[in-house]
């Protein structure tokens, strides 16, 4: 099928669509109102529900509210918006419901402008809620790959019954790129077993998160962090450019790390054995996966739209494998291949080359 | 290859629309494209731009560092641009507004009274579609023909009154080269 021209936000609309999602709720902000605009637009001409929240609270509960039936139902935001969530995505996880979030980070802190960042990692990948818990957090770098990830997300989120984010950007959002959807590719878990359809002729469930009997509370948690440590192990997604033989391994996530990869392209032109470490899953973080592949650098150069914060997880993965250093920029400003292929010049003639 | 072009404005000039045009001719041959939008507080008479890549190979980077060409249809983008371009490069300058004289002894200039040419023609005519052709003609960057081909689909429903008008603009564009080609032979 030929690739068609696709505005990311829509595009990712689309893919929820294709995924099966029978319930959008969300409140506008910028740079993702298309998302919403979007889903106003094709849901109820497919009998599926839409819903202009009254707030960013209203919509994640409503979001808990459709998750508990088994229904695939998500909502989009950005920064601030994510922001009021963190309570109810720390429910979600306790009560093991289902929902797919997107989150198409603008600049921050506070109201922040309406640039491209990535200063929401840590709201994404620790969260702002209470207590032992894990978003699982998916990073798109490209459409397509915004479009596959959604795919994988609504997926995720049924089969291990946590919350998944998609974690995207402004640009992200707003640029067009040829894509192609193709289908669905996944065959999705069962709900019935869990799911609240109503207790005609079968015993009443629920779903809460709140556990007061001694002991029950703690054997929720070692169960959810059991399916984090299977998620790490079995749905893991990095992506690897270059690396086998890198003396400099750049990280970096989302729309960064595509500008990376062009950087990565122009430092290899001029000589320079440099490559590209992509985390696409951001939680859990694939920590396995870069130390291996730091164990064979020199260095680490870590690049990100905000003041290092990804930073902490590659430093932790790495373990003193190599040095790692740091690149950013925040408050919504980009850094170009350009100003990265600079620094990676200064860093490689500082460690020297490898004989 | 890979071309990077910014094209620059006010929000009003069809900068978006130019740069989108680019980017769907550039999918009916197969072709990489990005394209980026300013967005946000922008509005009718603010500035207004965006960044399109095409390529036959894979795009890394959308975002534009140094520009292969820059189409500049007001004074604030050439002032904001010029300085953005590669050596090299070419800008497609407005000159129905732009009256400065350009700085640059490293890139190509292709000057266009673009709202003259416009005004010229029968109305509704569109600066931004004239530039568009010009520029392709010029660098044979895509074909005419899915110039067209990207219009008609563009203009496909609500918009389809526009067609006529958009082809005849694209038309316009490219007949200033063509003829221009000529005198200088």
């Amino acid at each position: 099928m030929a690739k068609v021209l696709w505005k990311g936000n829509q595009a990712i609309a689309q893919a929820a669509i294709n995924a099966g999602c029978q319930c959008y709720f969300g409140y506008p902000i910028t740079p993702q109102s298309e998302i919403g605009e979007y889903m106003g637009d094709k849901l109820p001409l497919l009998g599926r529900t839409f819903i202009t929240a009254e707030s960013e609270l209203a919509s994640i509960s409503m979001v808990i509210g459709a998750g508990t039936t088994g229904t695939k139902a998500m909502t989009s935001s950005s920064s601030c918006g994510i922001a009021l969530m963190q309570e109810a995505i720390s429910a979600m996880c306790c009560a093991e419901v289902p929902g797919v979030i997107v989150s198409v980070m603008r600049g921050g802190p506070g109201l922040g402008n309406i640039a491209s960042a990535q200063g929401d990692y840590f709201q994404a990948v620790r969260g702002g809620g209470n207590g032992d818990y894990k978003t699982i957090v998916l990073s798109p770098a490209t459409i397509q790959e915004a479009i596959d990830l959604m795919y994988r997300a609504f997926h995720l989120s049924l089969k291990y019954r946590n919350p998944v984010m998609l974690l995207a950007d402004g640009i992200l959002g707003q640029m067009m790129e040829p894509v192609e959807f193709g289908e669905y590719p996944y065959k999705d878990d069962d709900v019935s077993k869990w799911a609240l359809s109503g207790a005609k002729e079968r015993p009443p469930r629920n779903l809460v998160s709140l556990h007061m009997p001694d002991g029950e509370l703690e054997k929720i948690s070692d169960r959810i962090f059991e399916k984090y440590r299977i998620v790490a192990e079995k749905e893991m997604l990095v992506d690897k450019f270059m690396t086998d033989d890198a003396e400099l391994i750049i990280t970096a996530f989302g729309t960064t790390a595509r500008i990376a990869k062009s950087a990565v392209k122009k430092a290899r032109k001029a000589g320079m054995k440099v490559g590209l470490f992509r985390p696409v899953m951001l939680s859990p973080f694939p920590e396995k996966e870069l130390f291996e592949t730091a164990k064979t650098a020199r260095m680490i150069l870590d690049i990100e739209l905000n003041q290092g914060q990804m930073l902490q997880d590659v430093k932790a993965s790495v373990f003193g494998a190599c040095p790692v250093e740091f690149l950013g920029r925040s408050g919504g400003g980009l850094l170009t291949d350009t100003q990265m292929l600079e620094k990676i010049t200064a860093l490689y003639n500082k460690i020297g080359v490898r004989v | 290859m890979e071309t990077s072009i910014i094209i620059s404005g006010y929000g009003g000039q069809g900068i978006l629309f130019a740069g989108s045009l680019l980017c769907h001719a550039a999918v009916i041959e197969g072709k990489n494209t990005t394209w980026i939008p300013s967005y946000g507080a922008e509005m009718r008479g603010g500035a207004a731009n965006c960044s399109v890549n095409i390529s036959d190979d894979e795009i890394s980077s959308p975002v534009i560092d140094k520009a292969d060409v820059l189409f500049a249809l007001n004074l604030p983008s050439e002032l904001k641009f010029e300085h953005r371009i590669k050596p090299g490069g070419l800008m497609l300058l407005n000159t129905s507004l732009v009256k400065k004289i350009p700085e640059r002894h490293d890139i190509e200039y292709l000057n266009m009274k673009l709202n003259d040419m416009a005004e010229e023609l029968e109305k509704p005519a569109f600066a931004n579609v004239i530039a568009v052709g010009a520029f392709v003609e010029k660098t044979k960057i895509l074909s005419t023909e899915s110039l067209k081909q990207a219009l008609k689909e563009m203009t496909a429903g609500k918009k389809q009154h526009l067609l006529s008008a958009n082809l005849k603009s694209l038309e316009c564009g490219i007949n200033y080269i063509k003829s221009s080609a000529k005198v200088s032979l």
